[in-house]
């Protein structure tokens, strides 16, 4: 008889993390809604859906950036669910976000590296004590280098810099603690088409280098298809779909999956787009009974006005939250 | 005076627009040059600062920050509308040019509701009822794939969604049924659900109204699912103009070509790297003497360091600004690498 392998870690796992907003008038917004999730190290997980469905939130919580309402969240095997930031500061340097908009991160009245070296100052090294000025220097250059700006950057502020060369520094100083888990949220959005596949190809570079793990949140199916092995597709607050990265965009089984990845505007000229999908996203303060994607799905039937789905197993890694999912195209 | 009907729709000439800055004229848009045929809809795409909004801004009138210079022409329909008067500019807007834009909020007045503010638009322009226009503002929300039009017509704007508000934006700017709506990235904000709803109705708008649509978008997806003909700018100058189709399967430019390649595939290998292009646009102020995109481009050399590259005609309709197709070195064509990107 073998033995069964211990079952790897997760780096990072959810349990039926839920996040609820007080909006006024004694109402709540469940922004994310019962999510249990596992990110593998060294592995890309991409989260796209539209706007409101609670990627950034579900991104904050993850990092333990916001209060959680209910749920768990475990990093790297340990729950720090409710860790007070005291305790969870010598966890902040191996867990990193990246935001969508470089300039409003980046101290204006600050050099790039002073930027750089803010966090080696703030936070002790490996051996515990404070880093040593020619340490930090040496770290400085070295991150210049790791996100392809040069070093004469440095002496520079960050208005002086295009919004490409800013998402590079705000890159570097994420990576400054030498983190193992980046959540980047909308990382390359603001930026124009020809400077995002730079950005794009600088998150595959780091991976390979130095075998980050990232959750990736974008709502460009193609740049997230690009940087991640796999993807979680969100509706209202829960997941509805997820799967290795190709399985779920290429052969989606959830409808809304399917809605979605069909209204990507392909830049190939002659490819008829499908029929839109009917209807505006319902209001997270009010969600649907049953399966909140109903109001517009096209293959609702009466079951689905009252039953809730829940993810189940599609194929190898597949899971999906559908009564009647597509059939494999 | 008489509408000149052989001419195209919309003929732009040596459109310059150059703001003042440092003492000096800073040259935004230099020399732009386009037609628009009657029910076409051209693609107007390019980074963001490359002079997209303030071509379209131009078109309309609506440049008038104080010491700004417009120079070369704009016909309509063979009339001439850099310097007209601006009484017969506001009559000539809203009833033959209309114009959208990417946040709604910014055409509607937030204290009225959407179907008053329609009714008022149609109003200003033609001698109607009330009841009259209420009827058109309510047939055309209809239109617009507006669910329960009548109702939607008496609430706030605030009090819509996102998509409801652009298809209300839509309808304002075709109650008088214009004969150019200019759209400036009219989806860039919704998502893409919602988006594929405003896209299908401007496809279908020359069928319902007659109209032709200037769609303005850094999307070249968009670009290809709904634009006959394709206008690229770059820094301020037109790069490449042709049918949707030549443009993408066989780009003159290589601003073009590049921008293209550097589009991730949905489907189809997914490559290691992207083909990116290095470096940033330059803007209007410290733009090269040559070729704007010389410091960017794969194929830069002596031959474009010295003027501006002209517009080289490369096949029907079809012009790029470079020198490569004048020196027998044209771009080959790109349409295999295309094609791997269409859905299974
Ligand atoms: N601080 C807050 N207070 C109240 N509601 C909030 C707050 N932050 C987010 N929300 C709501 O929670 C829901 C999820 O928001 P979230 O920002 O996580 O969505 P998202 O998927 O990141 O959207 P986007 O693509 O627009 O960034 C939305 O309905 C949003 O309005
Ligand atoms: N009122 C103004 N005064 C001075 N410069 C201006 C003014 N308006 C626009 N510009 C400049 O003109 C250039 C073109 O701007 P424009 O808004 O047309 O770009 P765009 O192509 O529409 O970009 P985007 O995709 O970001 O909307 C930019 O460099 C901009 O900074
Ligand atoms: S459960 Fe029903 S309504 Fe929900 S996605 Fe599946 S078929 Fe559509
Ligand atoms: S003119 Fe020269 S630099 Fe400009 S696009 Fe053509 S080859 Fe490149
Ligand atoms: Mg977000
Ligand atoms: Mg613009």
């Amino acid at each position: 008889m073998t033995a069964t392998p211990p079952a790897p870690t997760a780096l990072l796992a959810v349990r039926n993390l839920s996040k609820t907003y007080h909006v006024g008038h004694g109402q709540h917004l469940t922004a994310v809604d019962g999510i249990s999730l596992s990110v593998m190290p060294g592995e890309m997980l991409g989260l796209v859906g539209e706007s409101g469905c609670g990627k950034s939130t579900l991104g904050r919580c993850m990092l333990r950036l916001t209060d959680i309402s209910a749920g768990q969240v475990m990093f790297e095997g340990r729950d720090i669910t409710t860790l007070p930031e005291r305790h969870l500061r010598p966890l902040r340097p191996r867990m990193q976000m990246v935001f969508q908009d470089s300039s409003a991160c980046l101290n204006p009245r600050r050099r790039v590296r002073d930027l750089l070296a803010e966090p080696l100052r703030v936070h002790p090294g490996p051996d515990g004590r404070r880093r040593p000025g020619a340490d930090i220097d040496r770290r400085v250059h070295d991150l210049m280098d790791l996100v392809g700006l040069s070093a004469t950057a440095l002496a520079r502020y960050p208005h002086e810099f295009s919004g490409g060369q800013r998402q590079r520094i705000n890159i570097a100083r994420a990576l400054a603690l030498s983190p193992r888990l980046i959540v980047a949220d909308e990382p390359v959005s603001a930026l124009d088409v020809s400077v995002q596949a730079q950005i794009v190809n600088l998150f595959a570079d780091l991976q390979a280098r130095l075998g980050l793990t990232y959750v990736f949140v974008a709502h460009d199916l193609a740049v997230v298809r690009q940087v991640s092995n796999r993807v979680a597709v969100m509706y209202l607050g829960t997941i509805v779909e997820i799967g290795p990265t190709d399985s779920v965009l290429h052969h989606p089984v959830h409808p809304y999956t399917a809605a979605l990845t069909a209204a990507v505007p392909r830049p190939v000229v002659g490819a008829r787009p499908p029929p839109p999908l009917g209807g505006d996203i319902p209001s997270p303060v009010n969600r649907p009974a049953g399966c909140r994607f109903h109001t517009r799905c096209p293959y609702a039937q009466d079951r689905c006005r009252v039953d809730e789905p829940v993810l189940r197993p599609i194929r190898p890694g597949h899971e999906a939250a559908c009564h009647f999912p597509l059939a494999p195209s | 005076m008489p509408a000149d009907r052989s001419a195209p729709l919309l003929d732009v000439r040596d459109l310059c627009i150059g703001f003042p800055a440092r003492g000096g004229m800073v040259p935004i848009v230099d020399h732009v040059s386009f037609t628009m045929p009657e029910a076409g809809i051209l693609g107007l795409v390019g980074e963001s600062g490359s002079g997209k909004s303030v071509t379209a801004m131009a078109i309309m009138g609506l440049i008038d920050a104080p010491g700004v210079r417009v120079s070369g022409s704009v016909r309509f329909r063979g009339r001439e509308l850099i310097g007209l008067p601006p009484r017969q500019m506001r009559r000539l807007r809203g009833r033959d040019i209309a114009m959208i834009f990417q946040d709604p909020m910014t055409a509607f007045t937030p204290v009225y509701t959407i179907g008053w503010q329609i009714d008022e638009q149609i109003r200003a322009h033609e001698r109607v009822t009330r009841a009259q226009a209420r009827a058109r503002t309510v047939r055309i929300l209809g239109e617009m794939g507006v669910p329960d039009p009548e109702r939607v017509a008496r609430r706030y704007p605030h009090q819509l969604s996102g998509g409801l508000r652009q298809r209300a934006m839509i309808a304002m700017a075709l109650s008088c049924n214009p004969t150019l709506l200019i759209a400036d990235e009219p989806t860039t904000a919704l998502d893409v659900t919602v988006q594929a709803q405003i896209l299908d109705l401007i496809r279908s708008l020359r069928g319902m109204h007659g109209s032709s649509v200037l769609l303005i978008t850094h999307d070249m997806g968009v670009v290809a699912q709904t634009c006959d003909s394709t206008l690229v700018l770059y820094s301020g100058r037109v790069a490449e103009t042709g049918p949707t189709a030549r443009v993408f399967d066989r780009p003159g430019h290589p601003y073009t070509a590049a921008l293209l390649d550097s589009i991730p595939p949905l489907y189809g290998p997914r490559p290691d790297r992207l083909p990116a292009i290095s470096g940033t646009p330059p803007t209007p102020m410290d733009r090269p003497a040559g070729c704007a995109f010389g410091p960017r481009c794969a194929h830069v050399h002596a031959a474009c360091t010295t003027t501006p590259p002209a517009l080289v005609p490369l096949g029907p309709d079809h012009a790029a600004a470079c020198v490569l197709p004048a020196e027998g070195t044209p771009l080959p064509p790109r349409i295999l690498r295309a094609s791997n990107d269409t859905c299974p």
